[in-house]
């Protein structure tokens, strides 16, 4: 999990410079925009060979670093 | 980086052209000028599974890989920008409902369009909304198992033929996409002639009044499914018009060697002027240029790298730029014959420009590009 948590991290802080804290909404924040967002669902797809279905597709999944580890380890069950 | 098609995607890619010079190209001009596609050419396309280019077989589709499906928007748009709009279409609503459809939209939906049964169109534009997208004004509200619509969508490609169109609304205060049929009771589809390029794409622009869709009919839910749905749909678009550009440049490159090597002035075939040579260059360098760009976003987009989303906005920034260049270079190396409707190339100048504005304008793709370069973090 910690892993998981350091690469999402890594991968946002190419965008952001910003450490976000495992439960701090990602997309509250205001940095987020549309086009990282998607680029959030191809990185979690391919870095943690998943694929992101359309009923996954909520804002609960993504909006924390807590939310999308939790959806990639349900994904990877 | 790999950079060289495989033998297969080289045998496609002639497949493509030789297609596009004997059905698209001797007709593109008529096209132009009648603002209008033939039915018989939407035949042609779906018997040679272009209208679901991308699908996989099992939708009735012809299973293209991202480079391949690039190189046939490449031929397409070299022989006529509005063929080429109306193949992207159909691909870019079928890839979005592949992608984030669920299974019985997929069912319903994906043979119909592989087929041709089904026109498919993409209306995201509005009256008052065009670049900033997250402000439509569409009103989407709920009722009973259903959802009704109110608003208006213009600059719809292919807005006259289509009977399916993947809308975009406000539910709620939240962006979502919904597909709506063209029978649908409150819908009605007004052409929008004269636009100044891609005059045979069949612009459209629709009026929604009170228009039911079934709930079933959302793709990819309210609030963050706009997101995946619409900037994978446009970057799918995107990849399409950046290819659509390489074909521009070329047939303006080939028009041009075409031109300068049997016009003779001042007694010197054109192609000796040194100041016809300068611009032959800077067409040949930048097609070289755009044409690695595209491959480049597709093996990046084929591979699914985040990465792939920032490729082709670069490459669809600099081949639709490139395009603009090498028609304008193409007109003036015609001189007077360039400016003539007998001659494709002030086509070629006319539908550059409109790659320039759709699926993001230049400036938009300037500002997203320079965005995402300040936003990343050098160390990381």
């Amino acid at each position: 999990m910690k892993d998981k948590k350091a690469k999402i991290r890594a991968f946002l802080k190419r965008f952001i410079r910003h450490h976000f804290q495992d439960d701090e909404d990602i997309f509250e924040s205001g940095y987020v925009n549309s086009m990282i967002a998607l680029q959030l669902v191809l990185f979690v797809e391919s870095e943690f060979d998943i694929t992101v279905e359309n009923e996954d597709l909520k804002l609960e999944n993504f909006s924390t670093v807590n939310a999308l580890v939790r959806l990639i380890e349900y994904k990877t069950i | 980086m790999k950079m060289e098609l495989t033998a297969r995607q080289k045998q496609d890619h002639k497949t493509f052209r030789a297609f596009a010079d004997e059905e698209i190209a001797p007709c593109a001009d008529q096209y132009d000028q009648e603002a209008r596609l033939p039915s018989e050419l939407f035949t042609k396309l779906a018997e040679r599974g272009y209208l679901g280019a991308i699908l996989p077989e099992a939708y009735a589709g012809h299973g293209m890989d991202l480079i391949t499906y690039g190189l046939l928007n490449q031929e397409l748009g070299r022989s006529c920008s509005s063929v080429r709009g109306l193949v992207m279409l159909q691909n870019m609503v079928a890839h979005t409902i592949l992608r984030w459809g669920s299974e019985s939209q997929k069912e319903r939906w994906l043979t119909k369009i592989a087929s041709g049964e089904r026109t498919a169109a993409f209306a995201l534009t509005e009256p008052d909304v065009g670049s900033d997208a997250g402000n439509i004004e569409t009103k989407v509200a709920p009722a009973h198992g259903s959802y009704i619509l109110n608003g208006r969508k213009k600059w719809i490609t292919v807005g006259q033929l289509a009977d399916l169109f993947l809308v975009f609304g406000q539910y709620d205060g939240k962006l979502c996409a919904l597909l709506l049929e063209k029978d649908t009771p409150g819908l009605s589809i007004h052409p929008m002639p004269g636009t100044l390029g891609m005059r045979a794409a069949m612009l459209a622009e629709l009026h929604l009044n009170e228009c039911q869709v079934p709930e079933e009919n959302m793709v990819g839910g309210v609030g963050l499914g706009l997101v995946p749905v619409a900037v994978s749909a446009l970057n799918f678009g995107r990849y399409s018009v950046a290819w659509g550009c390489v074909g521009i440049a070329q047939a303006c490159l080939e028009a041009s060697i075409q031109h300068t090597s049997h016009r003779k002035q001042f007694g010197h075939y054109l192609k000796e002027h040194q100041l016809i040579q300068a611009m032959i260059a800077d067409m040949v360098t930048n097609l070289k240029a755009a044409r690695l760009l595209c491959l480049q976003s597709g093996y990046a987009m084929e591979s699914g790298e985040p990465q792939s989303i920032m490729d082709i906005l670069v490459a669809k920034y600099f081949a639709s730029t490139a395009a603009t260049q090498a028609a304008l270079n193409a007109i003036q190396i015609h001189g007077a014959i360039g400016l003539s409707p007998d001659h494709p190339v002030q086509r070629y100048l006319r539908d550059a420009k409109v790659m320039e504005i759709i699926e993001g304008t230049t400036q938009i793709h300037q500002m997203k590009i320079a965005e995402h370069t300040y936003g990343w973090d050098l160390d990381a």
